[in-house]
């Protein structure tokens, strides 16, 4: 099999988010990034997959120099080969999916992975837009997969249940927490991937469709109260829903 | 100009998202100075043309037939994508719904046109568009204005309000020609009548401070009592105590219900990026220092195995 996983360099989630002096962006300096969580789904069920049928895992990163970490991070996991298409200009999906559509139509993968969100921009585009340019199937927020030789049976959850696809490679999928539980890169695994060498290819900037006007913190919680300790403390904590909240009948 | 409001129906009932959206993409119509239609598809869709009529739309255009009793990802976009054509609508509005999360990248796609996932708040100047979403879970908003249209902007479910306003309600039946690349080939249904949290207007939420999973009964209790849905920390989801489509935070499902009660939960950053819009948050934590209390409006110090059982007695009087 010949899969590609798509993936991206995020700040770390625990990182406290700052935006810039202009508030038109974050704050970059000091911010720890790692391999987005959803992509380390998505680059474990490729590898498992490789590992079972034989083939070859790509991973593929677009956009600005840095995300050579995020590829690097999934060449320690064990992936065969790494690509950066660097495309530089505003971050816009659009653009990025087109980037990346252009790439990989002419490469026959038999499967496409990718994270179901970036946990920065949380857009939850990238997949489903790849496969609407290229005209291919996409499932999206995948936890439980089947692959069979020529198709496949992928489960999701949704509002209130679970649905259950069936589509025909090629096909994307967009990975959920509980697809699998990605593995931690053994030492020799990072050694190997800092001497793999990262197909770089350029892209086009393309368009932005739209221009940030500003950036905000969300609003603050005004100091709320500590009602008191223990059971003693409920009838007054039901009393403040009740009157001052409102919230309960 | 005008704006296309694709409208969720699933299981049979038409999403309470998409009267949401409808409401937002009549006063955005209003403003861009074009009118408002809407956009459905499924099997037997009579039962929701007055709902769609009575939040506002001109014209309703239909795909209602058999072959859409599950869900086709290709049909909804042809659908969308045929819609938008003959209205020519310059703003499609979609909900974020699961389903319209992947449905809005795939029409922007089609479309070529500029896409706001997830939006909160929705505008226009000067003839284009203006939205706020959240990014890095919360943590940040940001502003951003539209290049150019078409746009698709996909509305955050439970942040509008769902108003009702009169349309024509003129409804226009389409055929389409789609091939099924992918399909759903079964549903199911969450177990019983449960509330799932990211539509439910109260929430108990449970964590590691339960101590076990059985203990996760009295969270089950409260939330049946107050009508709520039950979330979960991710430390109670990594340990297969609650399922992941309980968990809230970053890496699970935002929520902004009414009333959020945390009981257990210390308020990691990861878990506070889910749930910091609900009106209003009350936690229970044996710990006077936990971060949790930073952002509750009201808060009790002790075990939640005597306050919850209290608790419960308290609301059922
Ligand atoms: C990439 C990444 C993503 C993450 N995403 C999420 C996410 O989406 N959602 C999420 O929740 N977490 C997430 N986390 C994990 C997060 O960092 C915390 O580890 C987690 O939220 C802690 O869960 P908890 O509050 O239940 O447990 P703990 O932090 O262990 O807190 C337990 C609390 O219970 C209290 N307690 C103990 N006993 C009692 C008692 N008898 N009565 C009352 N209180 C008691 C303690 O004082 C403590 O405050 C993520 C982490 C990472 C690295
Ligand atoms: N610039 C990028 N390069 C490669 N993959 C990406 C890029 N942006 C997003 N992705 C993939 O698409 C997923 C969803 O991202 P997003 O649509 O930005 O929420 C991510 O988890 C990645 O797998």
């Amino acid at each position: 099999m010949n899969i590609a996983v798509l993936v991206k360099l995020v700040p770390d989630t625990a990182a406290m988010i700052r935006l810039n002096a202009e508030k038109t962006g974050i704050e970059t300096r000091d911010l720890n990034w790692v391999l987005g969580p959803y992509d380390e789904y998505a680059a474990e069920e490729a590898l498992a997959l490789v590992e079972k049928n034989g083939g070859e895992v790509t991973v593929i990163a677009c956009g600005a120099e840095n995300n050579v970490e995020a590829l690097r991070k999934t060449l320690a996991m064990g992936a065969n080969n790494a690509m950066l298409i660097k495309r530089d200009g505003p971050s816009d999906q659009l653009a990025t999916a087109k980037a990346i559509a252009n790439v990989i139509k002419d490469r026959n993968y038999d499967l496409i992975f990718a994270g179901y969100r970036a946990t920065d921009d949380d857009s939850t585009a990238l997949g489903p837009m790849v496969g609407a340019l290229l005209d291919m199937p996409c499932i999206t927020e995948v936890s439980k997969l089947e692959v069979g030789d020529t198709s496949l049976k992928a489960e999701r959850n949704i509002e209130g249940g679970s649905e259950v696809f069936e589509a025909n490679l090629p096909c994307i999928i967009t990975a959920q927490k509980g697809l699998n539980e990605p593995r931690y890169p053994k030492l020799k695994g990072i050694m190997m991937a800092k001497k793999k060498p990262i197909e770089t290819i350029d892209a086009d900037a393309g368009e932005a469709h739209v221009e940030t006007t500003g950036m905000t913190y969300p609003m603050e919680r005004p100091a709320g109260k500590i009602v008191g300790e223990g059971a003693e403390a409920v009838p007054e904590l039901v009393r403040l829903l009740r009157d001052e909240a409102k919230v309960i009948e | 100009m005008s704006v296309l409001v694709y409208c969720e129906v699933s299981g049979g009932s038409l999403k309470k998202a998409s009267l949401e959206a409808l409401s937002e993409g009549k006063k955005l119509a209003g403003t861009l100075g074009g009118a408002m239609n809407a956009v459905v598809i499924g099997n037997g869709l009579d039962a929701h043309f007055e709902a769609i009529k009575n939040h506002g739309a001109e014209k309703i255009f239909a795909v209602d037939a058999a072959d859409h009793d599950n869900y086709i990802p290709e049909a909804h976009l042809i659908a969308v994508t045929e819609a938008a054509g003959q209205a020519g609508a310059t703003v499609c509005l979609i909900p974020a719904t699961t389903r319209g999360r992947e449905l809005a990248p795939r029409v922007a796609a089609k479309l070529d046109a500029g896409l706001i996932e997830d939006v909160t708040g929705l505008d226009a100047d000067g003839g284009q568009i203006v939205a706020t979403r959240p990014e890095h879970a919360g943590k940040v908003y940001r502003t951003v204005k539209s290049k150019a249209l078409p746009m698709v902007v996909s509305t955050r479910p439970n942040n509008f309000d769902a108003v009702a306003n009169a349309g024509a309600g003129e409804r226009v039946d389409l055929s389409i020609d789609f091939t099924a690349k992918a399909k759903v080939v079964e549903t199911r249904k969450a177990g019983g009548e449960k509330i799932d949290v990211a539509e439910a207007d109260r929430i108990v939420a449970g964590g590691r401070g339960l101590r076990e999973e059985e203990n996760f009964k009295l969270v089950e209790d409260l939330a049946a009592t107050l009508n709520a849905a039950v979330g979960a920390s991710r430390a109670v989801v990594d340990t297969d105590w609650r399922p992941h489509s309980e968990q809230i935070g970053q890496t699970g499902k935002v929520v902004s219900p009414t009333l959020y009660i945390a009981v257990g939960i210390s308020g990691a950053i990861q878990h506070l990026a889910g749930m910091t819009t609900s009106k209003t948050i009350v936690a229970i934590n044996k710990d006077a220092d936990a971060p949790i209390f930073k952002v509750a409006d009201y808060g009790i110090v002790g075990d939640a195995m005597e306050v919850l059982p209290a608790l419960i007695a308290e609301l059922k009087k």
